[in-house]
């Protein structure tokens, strides 16, 4: 095990990360500020609580799902896709490093910035609306395997990209749909029975609904199905990670 | 002493079928130079990709002192300093970081005294803490053999050092090589230079194909590969050689109107100006004088032929 080599990655990759700290941070913060305008108080001020919260906490949870998951899936993709891109990548391919470490090092750093917005958005959100935390362990839990499953998933975009068109296909046409059809805004108890019934494909309703209970207390599917479901998000990315270190897919010829 | 490295049947086809290696074979001693000399396209970088672990290999063994390119890649690559032909460097990144970045990944502790001795040695110390996307061509190739060199590898390959470089660049390359030697690095490098090969190896390797034609020590290689001709055209033509020019081992070309001598470029004395006395003094007229060497590609399809022989 080449732990140094994992270190060295993360740090690079967090080196990335903190260069650019300025924007990394004002801009989760502006954007939630501006969600909190427009359906905290703007259009939430007209909207009911929801289940005794009010609407504009009744978003937090899906807002910090709706960022953590783009942010991880970007930072992810983009940090093995670069290398790729600019050629730098034969140096960690001709060093003595494992593909698993390498993952380790791309993946956990992007997780790790995913994290920090993620917090930042929080304590952001709780100068707006009054944030309670029933559950917070869950909670921890339920961001850290986002972040993790997420940043995997980026990863695996970032590897089969051959161009910067590709690298946003992915997130923009599956990934934004379903974290925006995921119950971040509303609770799918809120649709329409057939709609109900089609939500509950989408993965990201599970995600959503588990991250809120560990606020609020109250979830649109059992918890233990949205640890389940997550479980085997992480699961699957892990399978497609293990066979494209398998084949060496699109990394070596 | 064995060899530090030890390449047998390597082979490698790849997906679209095109054979880049079929089964090359090399031994590479420690210490030495070897120059990998072959026209483009001729496998030169996949087999040092391949040896390098950029590419699998199709078939056939790489041993690196002794471990196993792909069994034990770990004790293999660490071995290894690979600098490729093209500069690729995060253009943001600072000079510091990226070799301490580079010794990171091979996982050794930090070591600031080595890092700054290979940044002085390679003349880039001032420029520690300049981007790369400041650097000049010549500055940002040096940076990626100070990346290499950052975990103080044994084997040190060295991809096209010199393409595309002009001739200063080209002797301070040059430089830096004779100095890495000196310390005790193994050197295989490419090249399409015959003069480089000719000025930096102690062994040079003939790539064509796919296939490694030879390998030889330099000074031999070069007595069959430094032969130049010296084309005269007569005003008229003869039916045999003059006898008071059989020493010269002239040949007649183009019926009787040409003598062709050949020499040896690189001796003291090429003989050229007491043939051409001797010319005048057998009363030959001339119409005109030439010189020719055997390009590289004509000097592969002479091995090829050999080989073939």
């Amino acid at each position: 095990m080449n732990a140094g080599a994992i270190w060295a990655i993360y740090r690079y990759e967090m080196g990335r990360f903190f260069r650019t700290l300025a924007q990394s941070f004002i801009s989760p913060v502006i954007s939630t500020s501006l969600y909190f305008v427009v359906f905290g108080a703007a259009i939430g001020s007209r909207i009911d609580e929801v289940g005794g919260v009010s609407y504009g906490a009744f978003i937090v949870p899906g807002l910090i799902m709706l960022t953590v998951m783009t942010q991880a899936i970007t930072n992810a993709s983009f940090g093995i896709y670069f290398p790729k891109f600019i050629g730098t990548i034969y140096e960690v391919l001709s060093a003595p490093v494992s593909f698993l470490e390498v993952v380790v090092g791309y993946v956990g750093a992007a997780a790790t910035k995913a994290l920090f917005i993620g917090v930042v958005i929080m304590v952001t959100a709780s100068f707006f609306v009054d944030l309670r935390i029933a559950h917070p362990l869950p909670m921890a839990l339920f961001l850290v395997l986002t972040c993790v499953s997420f940043a995997l998933m980026g990863f695996i975009i970032g590897i089969w990209a051959k161009n910067f068109e590709q690298l946003q296909l992915v997130p923009l046409l599956i990934v934004t749909p379903l974290v925006f059809l995921g119950g971040s805004f509303y609770s799918i108890s809120m649709l329409p029975q057939a709609w109900q019934t089609i939500a509950l494909f989408n993965p990201v309703v599970y995600l959503v609904s588990g991250f809120r209970w560990s606020f609020y207390g109250m979830a649109d599917v059992p918890v233990a199905v949205s640890l389940v479901v997550i479980a085997g998000f992480l699961a699957l990315c892990l399978a497609a990670v293990w066979w494209i270190f398998r084949t060496g897919w699109r990394i070596r010829a | 002493m064995s060899p530090i490295l030890e390449i047998a049947d390597l082979r490698k086809t790849f997906p679209g079928g095109v054979e880049a290696l079929s089964g090359v074979s090399l031994e590479v001693r420690e210490g030495e130079i070897l120059a990998l000399l072959g026209p483009n396209g001729a496998g030169k970088t996949t087999l040092i990709s391949t040896v390098c672990g950029l590419t699998e290999p199709s078939g056939g063994t790489v041993r690196v002192a002794g471990h196993d390119i792909q069994r034990d890649f770990r004790a293999a690559r660490a071995l290894i300093g690979l600098v490729p032909q093209e500069i690729a460097l995060e253009p943001f990144q600072r000079v510091w970081d990226g070799v301490r970045f580079s010794r990171g990944l091979f996982g050794l502790p930090r070591d600031d005294a080595h890092l700054e001795s290979v940044l002085r040695q390679l003349s880039l110390w001032e420029k520690r803490a300049a981007q790369t996307r400041e650097l000049s061509g010549g500055m940002k190739r040096r940076v990626m053999i100070a990346k290499a060199l950052a975990h103080e590898p044994r084997v040190l390959f060295l991809d096209e050092p010199t393409a595309g470089v002009d001739v200063e660049l080209r002797r301070g390359m040059w430089e830096v090589v004779e100095r890495l030697k000196a310390e005790g690095v193994t050197i295989i490098l490419t090249t399409h230079y015959l003069e480089e090969a000719e000025a930096l190896a102690d062994r040079v390797g003939v790539v064509n194909r796919g296939e490694l034609l030879l390998v030889e020590e330099t000074g031999a290689l070069m007595d069959r590969m430094g032969r130049k001709e010296l084309v005269i055209e007569l005003q008229e033509p003869l039916d045999a050689v003059p006898a008071a020019l059989a020493d010269y081992g002239l040949e007649l070309a183009e019926g009787g109107a040409a003598l062709v001598y050949t020499y040896d470029r690189r001796s003291e004395r090429t003989g050229i100006t007491r043939l051409l006395a001797d010319l005048q003094a057998a009363g030959l007229a001339l119409r005109d004088l030439s010189t020719r060497q055997s390009s590289l590609e004509e000097i592969f399809v002479g091995l090829v032929q050999e080989d073939v022989a």
